[in-house]
């Protein structure tokens, strides 16, 4: 059973990334008083993308063409193993909180390089920042990781989430404080509002867009896919490990697993409208702050590390 | 970690400790913020966040007198002074930046060191008290801790008077949660800070009149030792 469940999850991620893209950009259309394109525009694009011809400069390397597979195809696996409507994954305990982490960083790297390797200033400008920004992003999502399996004892996030619903745990202060750690570093590495904005095309605030400039065709169609399943991703993370409610467990027939998709997609609906509103009430902020603002998800993360240290010593 | 008083559940524990932590939150959030509004905004939420922990402790302890304490945290420290330095700030035309002497990063790393610091001082020294009243001591103590910080790391000396009233929002949460403070302490604190309050609106007044800034750093050429 687990295995259908499993084939499932590989292609309900895919399915509904652009979709949660779409919403994303409709509300936040609708809050700034505009009309907006259709929630499903995201499919339209990708789709009009994939029939164009793919342009690659002639100054790029195999990198170039190399990237978007690669990026893609790390970020679909995280997505796919990380749980979103049952636990019962096959692939669930083939990676944990810490392997998922990699295969983000691995994306990353490969954009990264993807941008430099044309050789024009704007790639390289965005690599930089790009770079900065997981530097900083990357140790408090581990801190998070830390955290959350210090409470459940374990990294895997299909058993955290299992411990989580078994009512193992009761409000804890360090899960609040590890969410709020997430939630910025969520946006983070979405490029979302406060750090990077998803809809410009102005030099002085690209990250991610300055990055993928240069493609074209397939190519844009797999770097926009990645992005749009990246943010799924984070949804079903966060949505998975801080309210697992109506979530399917070991030993769920088919009426549990319809109750978890139904979970799923509301989860996706509070947590995607919750962000357009938050983008839309909230500025860009300047590059040299994003230090601070990810140096407070980091603390926030340690903090929840010393919480969790004083209630067991208390 | 289960509650070792029994009248008291998990529950009741569970709330206390958010509570707490909220409170030592908004000490961080005062920290963080850049913005002269955006701090004393934080220091009202603060504020808040202590007369629900004093609230919840008479909840919990079945102590009426708490509720005093709530109440005038609630109507002093969340309401009368930040809309009173609201007015200072103002009335006087402070430049709205907050200036630091250190970096908000740095700032920050060592204001967890500082919450780390007062559970290792605190959990030793507090061996046979129950559990609730040890986080909570540590909780205050590391609120106590930051609001210290708060006033050695900021220039403007609005943003230090915020953070002496941090500090003592820090005394009142560990006066709660430690059972059998009586009340007249309480109020004397409460009245004290008012107090303390008024003299440091003269004073802003005095300062700014004499130096024309309230940038503490330009008050330093007129130290005797400096010369």
């Amino acid at each position: 059973m687990s295995a259908i469940w499993q084939l499932l999850q590989v292609f309900l991620v895919l399915a509904v990334a652009p979709l949660i893209t779409g919403w994303v950009r409709f509300v936040k259309a609708r809050l700034n008083g505009r009309i907006g394109a259709s929630p499903l525009q995201p499919y339209r694009d990708l789709y009009r993308l994939l029939q164009k011809e793919a342009v690659v400069a002639h100054s790029a390397s195999w990198v170039f063409r190399a990237a978007p597979y690669v990026t893609f195809a790390a970020v679909w696996l995280a997505a796919a193993v990380t749980p979103t409507f049952t636990t019962q994954l096959v692939l669930a305990h083939a990676a944990d909180l810490i392997a998922l982490v990699a295969l983000l960083g691995l994306a990353r790297f490969w954009t990264a390089l993807a941008g430099m390797d044309v050789g024009t200033s704007f790639g390289g400008l965005g690599a930089s920042r790009e770079m900065m920004i997981a530097s900083l992003a990357e140790p408090a999502m581990l801190m998070v990781t830390f955290s959350l399996s210090l409470i459940s004892g374990t990294t895997s996030p299909a058993q955290i989430i299992a411990f989580v619903l078994s009512g193992g745990v009761g409000v804890e202060v360090s899960l609040g404080l590890a969410l709020a750690a997430l939630l910025m570093v969520g946006i983070a590495e979405n490029g979302r509002i406060p750090i990077d904005n998803p809809s410009t095309h102005l030099e002085l605030t690209m990250v991610h867009e300055a990055m993928v400039l240069e493609y074209s065709g397939r190519h844009l169609a797999l770097m926009e896919g990645a992005a749009m399943v990246r943010l799924t991703f984070f949804m079903a993370l966060i949505g998975g490990l801080f309210a697992p409610w109506g979530m399917a467990l070991e030993g769920d027939g088919p009426v549990g697993v319809l109750i978890g998709l139904g979970a799923f997609a509301a989860k996706c609906f509070v947590l995607a409208s919750g962000l357009a509103v938050f983008e839309t009430a909230i500025a860009k902020m300047r590059v040299f702050r994003y230090a601070d603002f990810l140096g407070g998800a980091l603390l926030l993360g340690l903090l929840a590390t010393i919480f969790l240290y004083l209630s067991e010593a208390v | 970690m289960a509650g070792s008083a029994p009248v008291m559940t998990q529950m009741s524990y569970d709330m206390a400790h958010l509570i707490g932590a909220t409170v030592l939150m908004a000490g961080f959030q005062l920290l963080y913020q850049r913005r002269l509004f955006a701090v004393l905004n934080t220091f009202a939420f603060q504020a808040l966040a202590l007369a629900a922990a004093a609230a919840w402790q008479a909840h919990i302890q079945n102590a009426p007198h708490l509720y005093v304490t709530a109440a005038i945290a609630l109507v002093f420290k969340a309401m009368i002074v930040p809309f009173a330095l609201h007015w200072l700030v103002e009335r006087l035309g402070i430049h709205r930046t907050v200036e630091t002497a250190m970096s908000i990063g740095w700032t920050m790393i060592a204001g967890v060191a500082l919450v780390a610091l007062s559970i290792l001082l605190v959990l030793p020294v507090t061996a046979n008290a129950s559990a609730l009243t040890r986080e909570s001591l540590a909780m205050a103590m590391s609120v106590v801790l930051l609001g210290l910080l708060m006033m050695i790391t900021r220039r403007n000396a609005v943003t230090q008077v915020v953070g002496f009233m941090a500090l003592e929002n820090g005394l009142i949460l560990a006066a709660v949660s430690a059972k059998g403070m009586p009340l007249v302490v309480e109020i004397s604190i409460a009245f004290s800070v008012l107090v303390a309050m008024t003299l440091f609106g003269i004073f802003f007044f005095r300062i700014r009149e004499r130096f024309e800034t309230l940038d503490l750093g330009d008050l330093e050429t007129y130290r005797g030792d400096r010369q």
